[in-house]
């Protein structure tokens, strides 16, 4: 029931991009959507797409797997293409009512649908690549540099691993307490809104006791394990950068002054600008 | 004929890479008044067949039919199925949510409708049968040792009055004296009302007394379906399955193997120690 969210999840596979480093990955993702908003016309946004697709395609994750995860927020696109389409002043085309479909709405909202589509697929590809536990370790060491404004980087690293890690936890805890109720005659489908929400509580009451109940047996492993925080603490296995890594910058590198170069082109200007 | 399960597949996860097919085209007939064991290694696929049975899971393939009736029909009403097949699941204290004892086993038979008057007498008569003593009624659940709130769990189901009771692991977790409390209140709710029951375990030493039958799971298939005694016999295949036979079986086997004349079917303590006594 609540497993069909693809958005922010891993995908097991073997590929040059699962084993690249996260740091590369989280620059590189952080690169990428930069360079999405230098773009002045569509040549720049052409070459993002392709770049994109050449580091799907290394990914070896099915895109139709990517597209899945694309439906939750199809409705927030479809909010942003609307409005640009429909609000944007300049010389009118089409007349509805009030509102009125400008040439410049059409190229924005064109825009901006592309420029929200590729930023997605973006950094989902580095999701999708990436495990969460990676993913925090290559935050953790890119962010060190903050400590020195008293940062506690180590601990936010810590926290945002384990809320990850009970993420797919509590969902199959949700799942199982829904079906043990709904085995007692719960219906958490039907009713007006404050029917529906007073349905939930048999489900969140023991949902609230139970990630109590595993927050306090975890505290009490780390404890019992001596954890203290991240002073002096080192990894079994700390992140090092091989030839693949400094490639993938070299390339990252390349894109980025390519793409921004063709894109920023006074020649190829669109029109409106 | 009470429900019956006709090529039942199920795969979990279909179309990604973690695709599992945990059923493996299951067909049984379970009659009414049965007193079934399930038995299988974790991951064999027992809990995911017994969430088949009420509608809560939906086969990827096969149908299965409730009293000749196909629950997969459209308009097949899944809520009265619910009331009359039961589901315990593992570990039911984790969805106890009312203020006191009392209110949570009201929550059932409350969402099938029952009037205020039939409710309470269910939710008594449920605590009742499930041997709770009435000074908790009126506590709050979470103050109940991890015993008494499994089976304020379990009342909480048969407050239903379902048909058919499906208890999933009912004993994981508990001390040996809990374990046998809760398998005899069981066994007695089955020769009192005649109520189909099944039983998960992984432990043939739990079922092995209670039961009439025991379907033995194995990698999502049946591997074995008969009485305990025929079930026993196997007990060498078993094992490869990571499963054990009760000791007695062993220890009768081994007696004869040894070159006793012992009838080594035996499957309660009381059983093997009359075989034993025979010898002398």
């Amino acid at each position: 029931m609540l497993r069909d969210i693809t958005l922010g999840q891993f995908y097991p596979t073997e590929s040059c991009i699962h084993r690249l480093d996260p740091r590369v990955k989280l620059g590189g993702t952080m690169l990428y959507i930069i360079s999405l908003f230098c773009f002045k016309n569509a040549a720049g946004y052409l070459l993002a797409a392709l770049f994109l697709a050449l580091v799907v395609r290394l990914s070896k994750v099915p895109f139709r797997f990517m597209v899945k995860g694309m439906k939750s927020i199809l409705f927030l696109l479809l909010i942003t293409v609307g409005f640009n389409l429909f609000l944007t002043p300049g010389t009118p085309l089409v007349s509805l009512w009030k509102l009125q479909i400008t040439r410049e709405g059409i190229i924005l909202a064109a825009t901006m649908a592309v420029r929200l589509s590729l930023l997605i697929i973006g950094s989902s590809v580095m999701t999708l690549t990436t495990t969460p536990n990676h993913l925090t370790d290559g935050m953790e060491k890119m962010l060190r540099p903050l400590k020195i404004f008293r940062l506690p980087v180590h601990e936010v690293a810590m926290m945002m691993s384990i809320a990850l890690r009970f993420i797919p936890i509590l969902l199959e805890e949700t799942d199982r307490i829904m079906k043990a109720q709904i085995a007692r005659g719960a219906d958490f489908e039907s009713g007006n809104l404050f029917k529906r929400a007073k349905a939930m509580v048999p489900l969140l009451v023991p949902l609230f006791i139970s990630a109590f109940r595993r927050a306090n047996d975890l505290a009490m492993a780390m404890e019992a394990r001596c954890y203290r925080g991240g002073e002096g603490r080192t990894k079994m296995k700390p992140l090092l950068y091989t030839r693949a890594d400094y490639l993938a910058y070299g390339v990252l590198v390349f894109y980025m002054v390519f793409s921004i170069t063709a894109g920023r082109n006074t020649f190829y200007v669109l029109p409106w600008k | 004929m009470a429900i019956l399960l006709d090529h039942v597949n199920y795969i979990y996860n279909e179309d990604t890479p973690m695709a599992a097919h945990v059923l493996k085209d299951i067909c049984l007939e379970i009659p009414d008044g049965q007193f079934v064991g399930v038995i299988g290694h974790t991951g064999s696929g027992k809990s995911t067949l017994m969430q088949h049975f009420n509608g809560l899971l939906r086969a990827t393939s096969g149908h299965i039919y409730y009293n000749g009736e196909d629950i997969y029909k459209d308009d097949y009403d899944m809520k009265k199925l619910r009331s009359k097949v039961g589901l315990v699941f593992q570990y039911p204290e984790h969805q106890l949510f009312e203020i006191d004892v009392f209110s949570d086993v009201c929550f059932g038979p409350r969402n099938l409708g029952l009037d205020k008057r039939e409710t309470e007498l269910r939710a008594y008569d449920a605590l009742r049968r499930v041997g709770l003593e009435d000074e908790l009624f009126y506590q709050s659940p979470f103050d109940l040792s991890g015993g008494q709130k499994r089976r304020v769990a379990i009342a909480g189901v048969l407050a239903m009055k379902p048909d058919v009771l499906i208890l999933d692991e009912p004993t994981a977790g508990l001390d040996p004296k809990g374990r046998d409390e809760i398998l005899q209140q069981v066994k007695k709710l089955q020769t009192e009302t005649g109520m189909t029951i099944l039983l998960v375990s992984h432990s043939m030493e739990d079922v092995a007394e209670y039961v009439d039958r025991i379907l033995v799971m194995n990698r999502g298939s049946v591997l074995f379906d008969d009485t305990p005694r025929n079930v026993f016999a196997h007990y060498r295949e078993l094992e490869e399955v990571g499963l054990a036979a009760p000791q007695v079986t062993y220890i009768l086997n081994e007696l004869r193997n040894n070159g006793l004349d012992v009838d080594t079917s035996a499957i309660t303590t009381k059983e093997a120690a009359d075989e034993i006594m025979k010898l002398f």
